[in-house]
């Protein structure tokens, strides 16, 4: 378990990945979260893309923010997936599997050579970086909490970095273009006519009729 | 107190999505079209936010410093920067836009 290459990359992408868990906690303490809350998110819910989302549309109201959040999650049921048939996990270690299952210690695990890297791929990196956000995560709301109003220090600048931050690796393709520009339509044009929260759902839909036009279009894109 | 009934829901949620992966049946989560509606979801929610957060404010559409931000942002990813120094200069151009247009 020394210095293999799966630990090696876990440890690092744990360190990385716990950076901005700052981020995180502040802007959750800015987007009105208590100190308990904040930590509930990094420990429980555990998945920082669905974190980002439920603290940027909880101004829209608790439902559009537990509907953003579980949607951004459902990724994890595919990499779920995905770690059940590589490891197989039985009773307990399901769960805790299923706990540290994100697109760190996933990528991590699929990165490696051979059965053996990749389980302690998928640990390290699952267990490390779960401690290091956690830890980050308590930081940064201290920190937002002392920083007093956050438009002093641009911390709704950084909200809109950090969901720009999300979005860009994942713009790999002409079609995920498409789909991103019309998710962002649909939002320009239904924030001023609809109720704060819908707007961000009725894009998520778009996203999906367009995915669904765009698999139409070409058939061998990987829709059978 | 109600913000805390949605905090752990959502908790809840998220943690069974998780575990759906681990239970159900390899035959639905492995389709090619789960993967291509999950995957077109995740880049609709999050292109979406990024407006929201860049140019809403409520029922409203507003451009003043987040906007900076945002092209700010733009240009760091371009240049391939981290992504811990994407988001401190998302917050650091727009306090920076706000002190320079500060009585303006």
């Amino acid at each position: 378990m020394s210095a293999s290459p799966a630990v090696l990359m876990g440890l690092s992408i744990s360190l990385a990945t716990g950076l901005y868990g700052i981020s995180f906690g502040a802007l959750s303490s800015a987007a009105g979260l208590s100190l308990g809350q904040t930590m509930a998110l990094s420990l429980l819910m555990f998945t920082g893309g669905s974190q980002f989302a439920f603290i940027g549309s909880i101004a829209g109201g608790g439902p559009a923010a537990l509907a953003s959040a579980t949607l951004l999650g459902l990724r994890n049921l595919i990499y779920g997936a995905q770690m059940n048939a590589m490891f197989a996990p039985h009773g307990l270690r399901k769960l805790a599997s299923a706990h540290v299952t994100i697109d760190e210690s996933v990528a991590t695990a699929m990165g490696q050579p051979d059965q053996a890297e990749r389980r302690r791929g998928f640990w390290v990196a699952g267990v490390g970086v779960f401690l290091c956000w956690n830890l980050f995560t308590l930081l940064g709301a201290l920190l937002g909490n002392a920083l007093g109003d956050p438009k002093t220090w641009g911390l709704d600048g950084a909200a809109v970095a950090a969901f720009l931050g999300l979005l860009w690796p994942r713009l790999r393709s002409r079609d995920t273009v498409t789909i991103g520009v019309a998710a962002a339509f649909v939002t320009l044009l239904t924030v001023p006519v609809l109720p704060a929260g819908v707007p961000l759902l009725l894009a998520a839909a778009a996203a999906a009729f367009v995915a669904w036009l765009l698999g139409r279009r070409t058939p061998a894109g990987g829709v059978s | 107190m109600n913000l805390w009934l949605w905090v752990l829901l959502a908790c809840v949620l998220a943690y069974l999505t998780k575990l759906a992966g681990y239970l159900l049946p390899e035959k639905w989560t492995q389709d090619p079209r789960v993967m291509a509606y999950t995957g077109a979801m995740t880049i609709g929610l999050l292109s979406s936010l990024v407006l929201l957060n860049a140019v809403g404010d409520g029922q409203r559409l507003v451009l003043d410093a987040r906007m900076v931000a945002l092209l700010v942002a733009g240009l760091a990813l371009w240049r391939k920067l981290p992504y811990l120094v994407v988001v401190l200069l998302g917050a650091l151009s727009a306090a920076a836009w706000r002190w320079a247009m500060r009585g303006a």
